[in-house]
């Protein structure tokens, strides 16, 4: 049923937002913190369990696929209702922050590949 | 009109993927005819929702970009922190425990490194310009790793809608920038096997742009690459607003 694998998404997610607002009172934040991940761990350590037990069935998993093939649809959708207005005046930021790290990726990878080799 | 208004406005949602499902058609066909697929249709589409943003905050001069448009609200739906942050969890499922041992250290070590690399300099490029509070440092921080962990980054530490744009617009710039340099730099660096596609997949994290980029160098390697790139970003989701960020407020 593709209900089940909903719920089990629901559950991951209602319980990690739980342990974000937690960990944010924690923290003396007074926001959510780190409830999006949290989340995520929860629905694979889940997902581990039900293949273990072998209730991972692929009618399930629809339930959960169809919101992991929705996430780019739901990022074009925040993109299109924020104020971008405000941020084009720091458009110059954006590209710098967008392009800078990634040369800085390129360059420490051989590095980091070298030193794993050894 | 007046009666199509009216179902309009009562189906706001609805309508709302309607529209976004239009523009990612229309960028899909737009990066396949004139770019050959060098940039993906996902990054357009996400570059037109920022124009559209744009637009929408000329036109109204409201805060939510296009969803402050009446007909177009249900976008605002769609793009609302519930939606947003049930898909993000969801992807999750493409990612496993196991695949992670079988990665193995290597794997771990680069998602260690990327998101720190990534976090680091984008907080040191946002001070340089001349942002000092920790909220805004560590968004744009986040948005440096990818677009998904700067705006929940930000919507969890409560930052402007401005910083939040920002962060999503320079990680889409990130993900256009490793999706065209991965083919040019991938001899270069070493980029040739498994092992090496799953560490490139925990340095760059951006899961889109490492796909599109892998795939344009060797098809086989996009899912070692995928592999850890799903997870740079529910890290990223887990470190930035809350240990990086509690470490900035210390430097703040």
């Amino acid at each position: 049923m593709i209900i089940y694998g909903l719920a089990i998404l629901s559950f991951s997610f209602i319980i990690g937002q739980w342990l974000g607002e937690l960990l944010g009172k924690l923290l003396g934040i007074n926001s959510n913190v780190g409830g999006v991940g949290f989340a995520m761990i929860i629905l694979m350590l889940l997902k581990e369990v039900f293949e273990r037990k072998g209730w991972w069935k692929p009618e399930m998993i629809l339930g959960i696929d169809f919101w992991n093939k929705m996430y780019i649809p739901v990022v074009i959708a925040m993109a299109a209702s924020l104020n971008v207005k405000s941020a084009i005046s720091s458009g110059n930021l954006a590209i710098l922050v967008g392009i800078l790290p990634v040369i800085l990726g390129f360059a420490v990878f051989p590095f980091l590949m070298k030193t794993f080799k050894q | 009109m007046e009666e199509l208004l009216k179902v309009i406005d009562k189906n706001a949602l609805i309508v709302g993927f309607l529209v976004v499902g239009v523009l990612a058609f229309l960028s899909d066909q737009f990066s396949k005819k004139f770019l050959k697929s060098r940039i993906p249709g996902s990054a357009i589409a996400i570059f037109l929702g920022l124009v559209l943003g744009y637009l929408g905050g000329v036109f109204t001069d409201g805060s939510k970009g296009i969803s402050d448009i009446e007909i177009f609200k249900g976008v605002g739906i769609l793009g609302g922190s519930m939606f947003r942050d049930f898909a993000i969890v969801a992807t999750a499922m493409g990612a496993s425990f196991l695949l992670v041992k079988k990665s193995g250290v290597l794997g771990l070590v680069s998602l260690v490194f990327g998101i720190l690399i990534f976090f680091v300099s984008g907080v040191a490029i946002a001070w340089v310009w001349g942002y000092r509070d920790a909220v805004s440092l560590s968004t744009i921080g986040a948005g440096a790793c990818t677009y998904i962990v700067g705006p929940v980054t930000g919507a969890a530490l409560g930052a402007s809608s401005e910083v939040i744009a920002l962060s999503i617009a320079a990680g889409v710039v990130k993900t256009i920038a490793v999706t065209i340099f991965t083919p040019v730099l991938a001899k270069k660096i070493g980029l040739e096997s498994p092992g090496s596609a799953m560490a490139y997949g925990g340095i760059m994290g951006t899961s889109s742009g490492v796909a599109a980029g892998l795939a344009a160098t060797d098809p086989k390697l996009v899912p070692y690459g995928a592999v850890t790139a799903t997870f740079y970003t529910g890290l990223g989701c887990l470190l930035c607003p809350s240990l990086f960020y509690y470490i900035l407020t210390f430097f703040s």
